[in-house]
């Protein structure tokens, strides 16, 4: 997954329904920039990640410039500014959690995707793995999230079973 | 998901009571155990009537500051011709805290009926609850639950036929701690990079938008209905150490407890009794050694300081820590504190928004040279250095996440200095860690 010379050419986001839930959220806020959190998300939403055509998608719909709306993407931690595995993961190590075996799992992790490493993406595309701070489920050692998904008191036993489910 | 405990015989449910029990979340359920009575009452009240209400109750804000809700609500302008915001603060980020995504995702329409009653009191009009990126679950459940509000007309144009509005919004972050930071928050909901503003102005005068804005955590306002429906005085008299902690507090509990999970305590319990009581204590053959008793900026606490404290605002002042948001990490005898004092320090460093200094650079260092004690390449002085870069994070920037690195440092250090001093003796074996 590249976006190099032969990645396929950028469907605009913003057409149709998903232009229709923008505008529909446009008429709850004083002004358009205020869009911006959401429609980044509309744009990885349809594309996996946030690529520069999308940024230049959203500055041309809010009125905004591309590099606000760069900057604004490059604050957040959930918007990937580069194309990731079919399936996001990310693991919480921080202290709650890392005291309790989190990067056990972590190495459970990268082992079983075939990631290796922490922010590269497996061979076969499917998988790339992060650790996060905080996920907010520290009674729950240790939780990830896998796309949307929320899963917790994963350990390094369960975490085959649980990849078998993402294909 | 994790399924809560049963309700311990120590605990106080309130807003808890209902956790566990999947008919609550749906609005039929939510009625059919007394939900939305309390907006009811309050949308025949006059705005000063409910905040004089809450101010009797006692309520101080749960997400970590601890003030008083109801003078809070009275900074709002009374004769201002300019919208007014109310934002709910569901950023819960703060390491060790987890209580507001429980609230969320078993008893919505609490939250959704605290955020309606607070609009009122504020004469806002719109309500905006901003939920952390993360929390995807919280947020299909909130987003199904004000859907349903709205089919209700609980809220909307004309709520519960008052032909008041109130509209509630909801707004997913996308990943970076420091929005839990009032100010920083409203910059996110405006579409720019999450930056705490210079105050004053504070937001009462110029918020969200510009305009007069309240901002309260989730549990904060799922409390506020409980005290309409059965009065500021029965909720003044929950309290078993201090009366200016008044109500019932969540704790959400982890680390090395048998049991951990989120409590809902009557304010001033011994905290003695939340380890060991509620949390079934350590495991066995392991004993206590620390406690972070209120997220994971506050200092560290020892055995001897949890046997002491009763679990309020006053009570875990009086022993040098803070109740903070209530998230409450418990070390056993098997922790380093050195590596998760780094750890911590990381989690700061990763999580500055980076305009201050002191903060920027501070996090940074503090992690680089925790680190490098660490590794066994830590120098005698470092320790000195560490208070030094500490003492210029506290006080010296716009928002407190600078502070927040330097507390468990500081206190890490004056209470397990020798484990510091082993590493840099090489008493120690090193860890590989950094760069």
């Amino acid at each position: 997954m590249s976006a190099g010379h032969d990645a396929p050419p950028y469907v605009p986001v913003f057409q149709g329904e998903t232009k229709a839930r923008l505008e529909a959220l446009a008429e709850r806020y004083p002004t358009r920039q205020a869009l911006l959190l959401p429609a980044l998300w509309m744009v990885q939403e349809a594309h996996g990640w946030v690529p520069p055509e999308g940024i230049a998608e959203i500055a041309e719909q809010l009125g905004l410039t591309p590099a606000t709306v760069r900057g604004v993407v490059s604050f957040y931690t959930m918007y990937h500014t580069h194309p990731v595995g079919r399936h996001f993961i990310q693991v919480c190590t921080t202290s709650p959690c890392n005291m309790c075996g989190a990067e056990d799992v972590v190495r459970a992790l990268l082992e079983h995707s075939g990631c290796g490493e922490v922010g590269a993406t497996s061979p076969d595309g499917r998988f790339t793995v992060i650790e996060v701070e905080c996920l907010g489920a520290c009674a729950f050692v240790t939780p990830l999230l896998i796309d949307d998904d929320f899963i917790e008191s994963v350990t390094p036993e369960s975490v085959p079973a649980l990849l078998a489910r993402y294909s | 998901m994790g399924y809560p405990h049963p309700i311990h015989p120590k605990e106080t449910p309130v807003l808890s009571t209902y956790f566990g029990d999947p008919d609550a979340r749906s609005y039929q359920g939510w009625v059919a155990r007394g939900g939305y009575q309390a907006l009811r009452q309050t949308l025949g009240m006059t705005p000063e009537a409910i905040v004089d209400e809450v101010k009797a109750s006692g309520l101080r804000g749960r997400g970590g500051a601890g003030f008083p809700t109801g003078l809070k609500w009275s900074f709002m302008p009374k004769d201002g011709t300019r919208p007014h915001y109310l934002c709910c603060n569901a950023d819960e980020s703060e390491p060790g805290t987890f209580k507001d995504r429980e609230i969320m995702r078993w008893t919505p329409h609490a939250l959704i009926e605290g955020c309606a009653i607070a609009s009122l009191a504020i004469r806002a009009e719109t309500c905006v609850i901003f939920i952390r990126g993360e929390y995807t679950e919280p947020y299909r459940i909130m987003e199904d639950a004000v859907a349903e509000a709205y089919a209700e007309g609980v809220v909307g144009a004309n709520a519960m036929g008052s032909g008041k509005r109130i509209e509630i919004l909801l707004h997913r972050g996308a990943g970076a701690y420091i929005c839990g930071e009032e100010t920083a928050l409203m910059n996110a909901v405006e579409g720019k990079r999450g930056n705490p503003r210079i105050k004053p102005p504070f937001p009462a005068v110029a918020g969200l938008f510009g305009l007069p804005t309240t901002i309260n955590n989730v549990e904060t306002l799922a409390a506020v209905p409980h005290i309409i429906t059965r009065g500021a005085a029965w909720y003044a008299g929950l309290s078993l150490s201090n009366p200016k902690s008044t109500g019932t507090k969540l704790i959400s509990v982890c680390g090395h407890v048998q049991r951990p999970g989120t409590y809902e305590i009557t304010m001033g319990l011994p905290m003695q009794e939340l380890i060991f009581d509620l949390c079934g204590g350590m495991k066995p053959g392991r004993t206590l050694k620390a406690v972070i008793p209120g997220g994971s900026s506050v200092p560290i606490m020892t055995p001897d300081e949890v046997a002491a404290c009763a679990t309020d605002y006053e009570g875990i002042a009086a022993q040098g820590s803070l109740l903070g948001s209530g998230g409450m990490i418990v070390m056993d005898d098997t922790t380093d504190m050195v590596y998760q004092i780094m750890r911590l320090a990381r989690f700061y460093a990763h999580e500055s928004c980076a305009q201050c200094t002191n903060c920027r650079e501070g996090t940074a260092w503090t992690t680089k040279i925790l680190e490098r004690i660490l590794r066994g390449e830590g120098k005698p002085s470092d320790l000195d250095l560490l208070l030094d870069l500490a003492d210029n994070m506290t006080g010296k920037t716009i928002c407190v996440l600078s502070d927040s690195c330097a507390t468990p440092v500081v206190s890490g250090i004056a209470k397990f200095r020798g484990e510091f001093e082993a590493y840099l003796s090489g008493a120690r074996t090193p860890i590989a860690v950094g760069a």
